[in-house]
């Protein structure tokens, strides 16, 4: 089956290995060490790696359409920021009559703006099953609508960028809206529980990161998948030479709208698994800074290698933390220090790094 | 025929001559009578001598009048002095010479003998001094008093405003006067004939009498008051429109400005540079600091800061080309990531060198203001100043592209480089001219910016989306499609904020463009022939 073929390449074994790895020792050190030791891992930081662990994923979508099909994306913020969204309608319905103002049916900031019924769109998030389906479908399909008009009259390289980044800008403003309907400035927040277990237990938050860790997992591997069949050398084939690919006959539209929509739906399922754990989602994760920062994870990392960026992400938002915490000022100078010193300095990443280390110990290994 | 001409010449001259004379003071010893007379009559007496000093046209009747209508007019008993008293606080009251002016100092309020009033007085001198200003000499002041006078007209101002009118030369002035006079004749008298000369008018008074009188018993009155409101109706429904398009000429020439910068380097050079909001916040943060440099005289700061924004802008365009830029030729999307970082680090500096707070910029006083087109329509003077710079700055940069040697180089290292070296031009010179150029005319931008919006460290993140759009709009790499592109969409938001709201205007601008590049992905002007390729 074509989903299991990357499962037999060493690089994959050697990622899902780091990764199950790493996941069990932070649960082993989680649940096993004493609270005094030095080892222990805190619940709160179990819940930090896995907002990285949603980056990472997040990171990969990016790199799917960057690295291989050559799409300069920044607006996967957007995709990132509905998948949210949806899940977040999910957790509001859930609140039910536990909201300040008690009402049943209605989340807190609709009857705070005087509405007497739900709106349609918000209909069936009661439902488990039907808001993950949206978490699918609401980035799937602005992702299908897009790409389709952008594709078809073949927008590439650089205007779209700025028709992506246009578009996560327009959506950004039409959220801050209260009229929208999804909490305006605020966003979504104060949720209680999902799929009945309470958010705020240390075991739901452990649940919640193991599932992160899993789906990233998955996520990498659909992406390797798609990377490694015929369609994944299609798109690098549009990539590097869209108008050869279309003379041979190709329908380069098809492959790059394929591509885009399943990076989306990707990108949207980072979203749903980020906001129960940090606990919000309002319109900020919208803004073009939060795209654009995703696209140097990729860059730092290194593109079209998929780990790469999984190692962009830990790392840039493992310092982030580190300098938020410590230095504020400091942070947009390191991160726009980045975007320059990688772009100029380190086109490849540090996967580019690492790839020609290991070319340069053993010429076989290279290509792997 | 000739006779009627000279005649009317005649008159003309005499007209002209009444400013003349009314300037003229009247010699002190008549003034000095004429306030004796005020001081010592009845007031009945005072009644007719008020009518005399307002007659007289002497220009210090006004503050006279006034000062005795507010209480301050007094005679000091020592002297019998006229004075006006400046502040009657306190034991010992400040005073002026009611004659020369003159300051007096502090003098006991004992000595002052304040010059006495009644009700009926005031009220006549209300009226006296509201006809006062319509024969003073300036014709602004005289307009300025009728336009105040529609809808405070009473019964005895109006047996008197028809002979003012015949008395009066500035057409403006003597059309408000009829107005003033229509009001009240449309309001307390119902008079067909005067509903005519309202339906012109976009004065707020002149609609009310209007609104009234189509509510009127008179049958006859209400229709013509309707059809007049209708007609007015129309006219403001003009105006607005008017206005609607000034403010969108108004936004599109700062997208324009903000724009155009973009359009040399993004679409002659075809450099994706993000920083270029920055530059832009430069150049404001240059005519902030000129205004510190130069504290009292912003208008002056503001006039050295065009150059100065341009040469701040234009040496960061430089340092950030040759850094950053020229390692990444040919790789668009990385030119895009490397200078959004700059445009991070240069908006982090500014946060912390500076303040992360809004400057505040001061408006000379020659921008501040507005010009008053009619009564309903009024057009801020920065934003037409901005306009016009936008204009000049654009005519300028047309003016180098097209008819100097830089320009020519310009074009030809972007159409073909290897072959423009060939020719001998120095490429690399050419890209670091093109660049300062591009970013200096982004400073020019922010110098203008710092008149109309808050001058802080997200100034520049907030055009740049817009600008792109912009240029992408307009076709990339033509400056005239840059200038209608952002002319229309600043119009188009206009138009669209009335019934859908700031913010929803300006998704919908978005939505519409990003629909408008899969229709034509090249914008509204596509290059063609050779500069299209590549």
């Amino acid at each position: 089956m074509w989903l299991t073929r990357p499962l037999q390449e060493r690089s994959t074994q050697v990622f899902l290995g780091v990764l199950f790895a790493a996941l069990i020792a932070v649960t082993a050190l989680h649940l096993l060490m004493p609270q005094d030791s030095a080892l222990y891992v805190s619940a709160y930081t179990v819940t930090l790696l896995g907002k990285y662990l949603c980056y990472a994923l997040l990171a990969v979508a990016v790199d799917l359409v960057w690295g291989y099909l050559g799409i300069l994306s920044l607006g996967h913020g957007a995709f990132f920021a509905l998948g949210g969204y949806a899940m977040g309608m999910y957790l509001m319905r859930q609140i039910g009559d536990r909201g300040v103002y008690g009402d049943p049916v209605l989340p807190d900031f609709m009857v705070f703006l005087n509405w007497q019924a739900l709106p349609w769109y918000w209909h069936g998030f009661d439902m488990a099953w039907f808001a993950f389906l949206m978490v699918l479908l609401a980035p799937g399909l602005l992702a299908l609508v897009f790409g389709f008009l952008a594709f078809r009259s073949r927008v590439t390289g650089v205007y779209l960028s700025i028709i992506t980044q246009a578009l996560t800008f327009a959506l950004m403003l039409a959220f801050f809206r209260n009229e929208m309907g999804f909490g305006g400035n605020n966003g979504l927040t104060d949720f209680k529980d999902i799929l009945g277990f309470d958010l705020r237990t240390d075991a739901t938050r452990l649940g919640l990161f193991l599932a992160t860790g899993i789906a990233l997992a998955i996520g990498y591997v659909i992406c390797r998948a798609i990377v490694v069949s015929k369609l994944g050398r299609l798109s690098v084939a549009c990539r590097d030479a869209e108008a050869r690919a279309r003379f041979l006959g190709y329908r380069v539209e098809r492959v790059q709208l394929f591509v885009f929509v399943v990076s989306a739906m990707l990108a949207g399922v980072a979203g749903a698994l980020y906001v129960p754990q940090v606990g919000i989602i309002n319109p900020s994760e919208f803004s073009p800074l939060f795209s654009i920062e995703i696209v140097v994870w990729v860059a730092l990392g290194g593109r079209a290698t998929l780990y790469g960026a999984v190692i962009g992400a830990l790392l840039v938002n493992y310092a982030k933390t580190v300098f938020t915490g410590v230095l504020p000022d400091a942070w947009l100078f390191a991160l726009g220090g980045l975007f320059v010193l990688v772009t100029v300095f380190l086109p490849r990443g540090i996967a580019g790094v690492l790839q020609r280390r290991r070319a340069a110990a053993g010429p076989r290994e290279a290509t792997a | 025929m000739s006779i009627a001409r000279w005649l009317r010449r005649l008159i003309l001259a005499c007209l002209l001559l009444v400013p003349a004379l009314a300037t003229a003071q009247v010699a002190d010893a008549d003034a000095q009578q004429l306030l004796t007379a005020l001081a010592e009559s009845s007031f009945a007496g005072k009644k007719a001598v008020i009518g005399r000093i307002a007659g007289s046209g002497d220009e210090r009747a006004r503050r006279w009048l006034e000062a005795f209508a507010d209480n301050k007019l007094a005679r000091l008993e020592s002297s019998g002095r006229f004075v006006i008293v400046l502040s009657n606080r306190g034991r010992n009251w400040t005073l002026a010479d009611a004659l020369t002016g003159e300051p007096l100092g502090e003098v006991s309020r004992r000595d002052v003998d304040t010059i006495r009033i009644n009700n009926s007085l005031r009220n006549e001198l209300t009226s006296v001094l509201s006809v006062l200003d319509l024969k003073s000499p300036d014709p602004a002041s005289r307009l300025a008093a009728a336009r105040a006078l529609r809808g405070k007209v009473d019964e005895g101002l109006a047996e008197r405003l028809p002979g003012l009118m015949a008395d009066e030369s500035a057409p403006a002035v003597h059309q408000a006067l009829e107005e003033a006079l229509a009001i009240y004749r449309v309001a307390e008298q119902g008079d067909v004939q005067a509903v005519a000369t309202l339906s012109g008018s976009l004065n707020s008074e002149a609609r009310a009498a209007l609104r009234n009188a189509t509510a009127s018993d008179d049958p006859v009155l209400a229709q013509a008051a309707t059809r007049a409101l209708e007609r007015i109706e129309q006219k403001l429904k003009l105006n607005r429109a008017a206005e609607t398009l000034y403010f969108g000429l108004s936004l599109g020439s700062v997208l324009v400005l903000a724009a155009i910068g973009l359009a040399i380097t993004f679409g002659v050079m075809g450099v994706i540079n993000m920083a270029h909001g920055e530059l832009i916040m430069l150049g404001a943060y240059t005519t902030w600091g000129m205004q510190q440099l130069l504290p009292g005289q912003p208008g002056l700061a503001l006039i050295l800061a065009i150059p100065a924004g341009f040469l701040v802008a234009a040496l960061a365009g430089i340092a950030i080309e040759r850094t950053v830029i020229q390692h990444l030729k040919g790789r668009p999307l990385e030119t895009l990531l490397a200078t959004f970082g700059v445009s991070l680090i240069l908006q982090q500096l500014v946060r912390t060198v500076i303040s992360p707070l809004n400057r505040t910029v001061v408006t000379p006083d020659w921008m501040s203001g507005s010009v008053m087109i009619n009564e309903a329509l009024s057009l801020t003077l920065n934003r037409m100043v901005v306009i016009g710079f936008a204009l000049v700055v654009f005519a300028g940069l047309m003016l180098i592209m097209r008819r100097t040697r830089l320009g020519l180089e310009v074009r030809a290292v972007t159409q073909n480089r290897a072959m423009a070296r060939a020719m001998g031009i120095r490429a690399t010179r050419v890209d670091i001219l093109t660049f300062g150029l591009g970013s200096g005319v982004a400073g020019l931008a922010g110098v203008a910016l710092s008149q109309i919006t808050n001058v802080g460290p997200n100034l520049g993140q907030s055009y740049i989306i817009d600008s792109f759009m912009v240029v992408v709009f307009g076709g990339v790499g033509n400056l005239w499609g840059t200038l209608l592109a952002g002319l229309s969409l600043g119009t188009i938001n206009q138009l669209l904020e009335p019934w859908a709201g700031a913010v929803l205007a300006k998704i919908l601008v978005l939505v519409f463009i990003i629909l408008f590049i899969q229709k034509r992905p090249r914008g509204l002007f596509p290059q063609k022939g050779r500069a299209a390729e590549g």
